[in-house]
């Protein structure tokens, strides 16, 4: 199954916020699926989960072109990588490890990519997907596509590493049409951020790149929307790479084997603690976008979607040794 | 007209560049400078757009010619110096080696490394990588010998849909030469009967092979008849070739510049010892470059990799078994 392209690649206004809603609704869903599944033993691997951060990975999701563009998630955007097209079945396979799915068992979880598609399969190391979209993007350039944008998810500890810097000092020399979403939810595993870095805000680093730096209220859809259209938009306009910061919360552990007790209760309780989701809902009332009745039935619809994609892929074939081919060149 | 192995190299980039338009260019001082070795001179001129300098960055350069690979462009990416490529050590080993197990997208790119002791290069700009490289699943790892391979192997490894690394040696760049470039050539996975014998097996590449074709002359006059085996890409290896001229010499010494843990040589070892433990008059040995870092000073490091010499030594001692 290739990803899929029901959507109409740009919504603006308010089709746009519900769409990007529904996205950040039934990734919420899933990952709560997903939890669950790995609490009763049914997943084996890591699971890390987006919950607190699908607003800015959504936002960034819609605000691409399927298909056309390049979206490079990170371990928290289950809701960017719906936005962006991945089929609800590719995260349902690849968590229970079904052979169907785009990672065949041979890696996991948050590893499952589309490459061929515009949505590159991450390694572990952080920080080492961005030079790898420059190059999808430098090879669009080669071919004489202009229109192509390319968005690398990132956290706020890989901003740390060297091969982040290597990549976003090589995309600002070659003028690239990339956006880097760092979004910041203030840890690093357990890491606060001000044992990460000594800079007063993240977004200031762009000067000393030389590209744009936005920086928004990742838990306020409407700013995430608004910044991501804006950051595109330039980027797609040939106004080089442009650095989005958003200021957010991990509401969850690093994984989910992770308690979190060392997120100390007050910093919840600010305005970066705000959930996300709840936002986005409360928004939709307010302006008149959805009815408390269309909000019940979207989210039985996230619900059945996600029981549905489980129980496919629970009852998919799993990967047998035997008949695994265990060559890693394709030409030998 | 004589050609040397670096010019082999140029024609093989700018016949790569004609005749393919998925193929450029990426590295350091590679486009007008021409390169830190002159391998990519004019090429900027003749192909333009297509020959990029990057910035001091091996990581994302690699990183970059991975995410232009997935996308169906054949990158070739020059190391400064193979040494280097540490800093690009995650991209080759983690992204690019796994890429096609782990998707089943392709990820044809070729990373050159000038490799190799040249005197005075020192520590770090004198290594040779070839072992930790073919060491992870996934990756292609070649080492020409001859100005003949430097030409082929480069325009067949730009061909493969697979990573390859491909280690050039900078001690044979300027006067290792020949009359003219192959028009055929052994495929990759082949190795290369360099010279033949029936008393002993020596089994090396890279410029280990021209050390061991002298210390193969100097043992004629002994009266001894070495056979030289050139691997020419130790991934894939071809352990047939070796085997069967163990098979008829009894004796068998690799050779590498490398260092001796692990590697290559110890590789090929292991295999005869396995495959051909009957074939075996004598216990196998190895030759390697010495256990600490390369030495600066000519003297040094004439005595740190092995030489002709140092090979005729132990070819000696290997008969006398």
């Amino acid at each position: 199954m290739a990803m899929s392209d029901v959507l109409p690649s740009a919504l603006a206004g308010a089709d746009q916020y519900v769409s990007a809603y529904r996205w950040m609704l039934l990734a919420r869903r899933m990952e709560e699926k997903i939890s669950s599944l790995y609490h009763a033993g049914k997943i084996v691997g890591g699971v890390y989960l987006g919950r607190g951060q699908e607003a800015f990975s959504a936002a960034l999701g819609v605000s691409l072109r399927r298909r056309k563009d390049v979206f490079s998630p990170l371990i928290r955007d289950m809701a960017g990588r719906l936005a962006f097209g991945e089929p609800l079945l590719d995260p349902a396979r690849t968590y229970l490890g079904s052979v169907l799915g785009p990672m065949r068992g041979r890696d996991g979880n948050i590893h499952r990519g589309r490459p061929a598609e515009g949505m590159p399969a991450m390694i572990s190391h952080l920080g080492s997907m961005v030079s790898v979209v420059c190059g999808m993007l430098v090879a669009r350039r080669f071919r004489g596509d202009v229109e192509a944008v390319g968005a690398a998810c990132i956290g706020d500890g890989a901003t740390s590493t060297g091969s982040f810097h290597e990549a976003v000092n090589l995309a600002a020399v070659e003028k690239l049409p990339l956006v880097i979403a760092v979004a910041n939810n203030q840890f690093a595993y357990s890491t606060p951020t001000d044992r990460q870095f000594a800079c007063a805000d993240l977004v200031d680093r762009a000067i000393g790149y030389g590209i744009d730096g936005h920086r928004v209220d990742g838990t306020d859809l409407a700013e995430c929307l608004e910044v991501f259209g804006r950051a595109v938009a330039r980027a797609r306009a040939g106004q080089g790479p442009q650095l989005v910061v958003g200021r957010l919360l991990r509401l969850t552990g690093h994984g989910a084997h992770d308690d979190a007790n060392y997120v100390p209760e007050a910093l919840k309780q600010t305005e970066l603690g705000r959930d996300c989701l709840e936002r986005a809902r409360q928004h939709l009332l307010d302006h008149g976008l959805a009815t408390v009745a269309e909000l019940e039935q979207w989210d039985r619809e996230a619900v059945h979607e996600v029981q549905l994609a489980v129980a496919t892929a629970q009852k998919d074939p799993v990967p047998e040794a035997a008949g695994e081919d265990w060559r890693a060149l394709s030409s030998f | 007209m004589a050609l040397t192995y670096l010019e082999a190299i140029r024609e093989a980039l700018t016949r790569a560049l004609r005749d393919d338009p998925t193929v450029f260019i990426y590295g350091q001082d590679v486009a007008t400078f021409g390169g830190a070795f002159k391998a990519t001179k004019n090429l900027s001129r003749d192909f333009p757009g297509r020959v990029l300098d990057a910035p001091i960055s091996e990581d994302a350069m690699l990183g970059m010619a991975i995410g232009a690979a997935i996308e169906g462009m054949r990158p070739i990416v020059e190391m400064q110096f193979a040494d280097f490529s540490s800093i690009a050590f995650n991209q080759i080993v983690n992204q690019a080696a796994t890429h096609f197990w782990r998707t089943g997208v392709t990820c044809p790119l070729v990373v050159r490394l000038p490799s190799g002791g040249t005197p005075g290069s020192g520590p770090f700009h004198s290594q040779m990588m070839e072992s930790i490289y073919a060491h992870y699943p996934g990756l292609v790892v070649l080492t020409p010998a001859t100005v003949g391979d430097a030409y082929s192997m480069l325009l067949e490894a730009v061909a493969l849909d697979d990573p390859v690394i491909f280690c050039e040696h900078k001690f044979l760049y300027y006067h290792l030469k020949d009359e003219a470039l192959p028009e055929e050539s052994l495929p990759i996975g082949k190795a290369r009967i360099a010279r033949m014998g029936r008393h002993a097996t020596v089994v090396t590449y890279s410029a280990m092979v021209h050390e061991s074709l002298r210390a193969a002359a100097d043992l004629a006059a002994e009266g001894y008849e070495i056979e030289v085996i050139d691997l020419r890409s130790v991934k894939p290896i071809d352990s047939d070739t070796v085997l069967a001229s163990v098979a008829r010499t009894g004796r068998l010494l690799c050779v590498g510049e490398s260092f001796p843990w692990g590697g290559v040589c110890a590789e090929v070892i292991a295999r005869v010892v396995a495959d051909g433990f009957n074939l075996l008059d004598a216990p196998p040995q190895r030759l390697n470059a010495k256990d600490t870092p390369i030495p600066y000073h000519p003297n040094l490091w004439a005595a740190h990799r092995p030489t002709a010499a140092t090979i005729a030594e132990s070819l000696r001692r290997l008969l006398r078994f």
